[in-house]
């Protein structure tokens, strides 16, 4: 809920004298220690909000930018079944954008300036998606494993110190599992086929095996924000331990496929009890970070297309209802609520 | 653009079943109160996550203040013969 966002910020701001800033402080820290969920309207450190808006626009951004590669193809499912599985799957993409673009602006952050911020190249999105889609196998690798990457980032996060991106994450994660079943499916159908879409679903594992696993981001040792953010409680584990579940998880998984991991490195490590792998491959990621991905330009132009494009549509509908609520006052459509 | 079309904040309500309060599942923006249920419809409950949809909006929704959370519900605070828990009730009496 968003209401009372304006003034809580403007207090959080003034509050700067020492005495009344440090009992905040106090009362926010303690707080976090004892595991409550930090509020809207609470009183928030100005870098915990900043992290947060960070954190949570690139993950709204990223919901919408992911999209794109799979709506590629759409049009040519190869079966009806496919086609109506993988419409339910974008346009929960889009619900999810929207769920976190809610959950963010609770922080005072309006939703047409993080859309600004997204087209100017200003706020980023996971990198992931500026890879493109070759094959209908890609639809089934994006599913099994970018989304199961997305899984093992987000279940923690429904325990996140903030409350309402811990309530958007626990509803996203209830869907998002959906999305990795149907990939896992798609791949084992494609896998059980011809030796052509044997070769195909294992030409898409292949690529999508290492940037899955960039999906984690930096290495601990490298990342900028995650001391911080697990001190905050934002985050609960470190990019390394996600990635080695990850890891792990999928290891017996592909095997159920009867398909191989690119990565000759794979193996059981008795004393760890924990599968070793190679090592990654971290220039590509910070390319393709800066902008030179495959398709970063390709996926910008088509938001920002699609952004202008409905123009007309935000316009027509803002204008209707300014028309609709000046006459006989507000168009409520069927009358009594009662609580 | 943005502030001629910036449509307004809606705080959406969904009774999951008949016999059930509905209970808040989030936002979103709309321009119209119409155009927010049928939003709301397709944002949440996709799954036939409900039977009935409120929306509301945000701005006129008055709520109690954080600050003041201790000193506002410090009256049922040293009222503890409010629960039923409170009465000792000697073992062995029944239906009470």
């Amino acid at each position: 809920m968003a209401a009372g966002t304006a003034s809580q910020t403007a207090q959080a701001t003034a509050g700067s004298a020492e005495g009344p800033e440090a009992a905040l402080q106090a009362a926010f820290d303690a707080a976090v220690a004892a595991d409550e969920r930090i509020e809207p309207r609470d009183w928030m450190p100005d870098a915990y909000r900043a992290s947060l808006v960070r954190q949570m626009a690139q993950h709204a951004h990223s919901e919408i930018i992911g999209m794109q590669p799979e709506a590629n193809w759409i049009t040519r499912a190869p079966s009806l079944r496919r086609k109506a599985i993988l419409m339910a799957k974008v346009q929960d993409e889009a619900g999810h954008g929207l769920y976190l673009y809610s959950a963010a602006e609770t922080l005072g952050t309006g939703r047409e300036e993080l859309l600004d911020k997204l087209h100017a190249g200003r706020q980023r999105y996971s990198s992931i998606f500026n890879y493109p889609t070759l094959t209908w196998a890609d639809v089934g690798a994006i599913g099994w494993l970018v989304d199961g990457a997305a899984i093992t980032n987000q279940v923690p996060l429904c325990r996140c110190s903030y409350g309402p991106y811990a309530r958007a994450m626990v509803r996203i994660c209830k869907e998002e599992s959906f999305h990795q079943r149907q990939g896992y499916e798609l791949l084992l159908a494609l896998s059980n086929g011809t030796p052509a879409q044997h070769e195909m679903a294992q030409d898409a594992v292949n690529r999508w095996w290492w940037p899955s696993l960039m999906m984690f981001g930096p290495p601990d040792d490298a990342s900028a924000h995650s001391a911080q953010s697990m001190a905050w409680k934002i985050k609960r584990h470190s990019n390394d331990e996600l990635r080695q579940r990850f890891v792990d998880i999928c290891v017996p998984q592909a095997e159920a496929l009867g398909l191989s991991l690119p990565d000759p490195d794979i193996r059981w490590n008795e004393e760890r009890g924990r599968h070793d792998f190679g090592a990654i491959d971290w220039t590509e990621f910070q390319e393709v970070l800066k902008g030179n991905g495959p398709c970063n330009e390709q996926r910008l132009d088509q938001r920002r297309r699609a952004h202008e494009e409905g123009a007309w549509v935000r316009e027509a509908a803002a204008v209707y209802a300014r028309k609709h609520t000046s006459g006989a006052g507000p168009a409520v459509p069927n009358g009594k609520a009662t609580a | 653009m943005s502030s001629s079309t910036d449509w307004p904040l809606w705080e959406v309500f969904v009774r999951s079943r008949r016999g059930l309060s509905h209970t808040h599942a989030g936002s979103l923006h709309a321009p119209d109160a119409e155009m927010a249920l049928r939003n709301a419809r397709d944002l949440y409950t996709r799954r036939s996550e409900g039977v009935s949809l409120w929306v509301v909006p945000s701005d006129r929704i008055t709520a109690s203040s954080p600050d003041e959370k201790d000193s506002f519900f410090e009256p049922a605070g040293d009222k503890p013969y409010r629960h039923p828990t409170f009465y000792e009730i000697p073992d062995g009496v029944k239906h009470l």
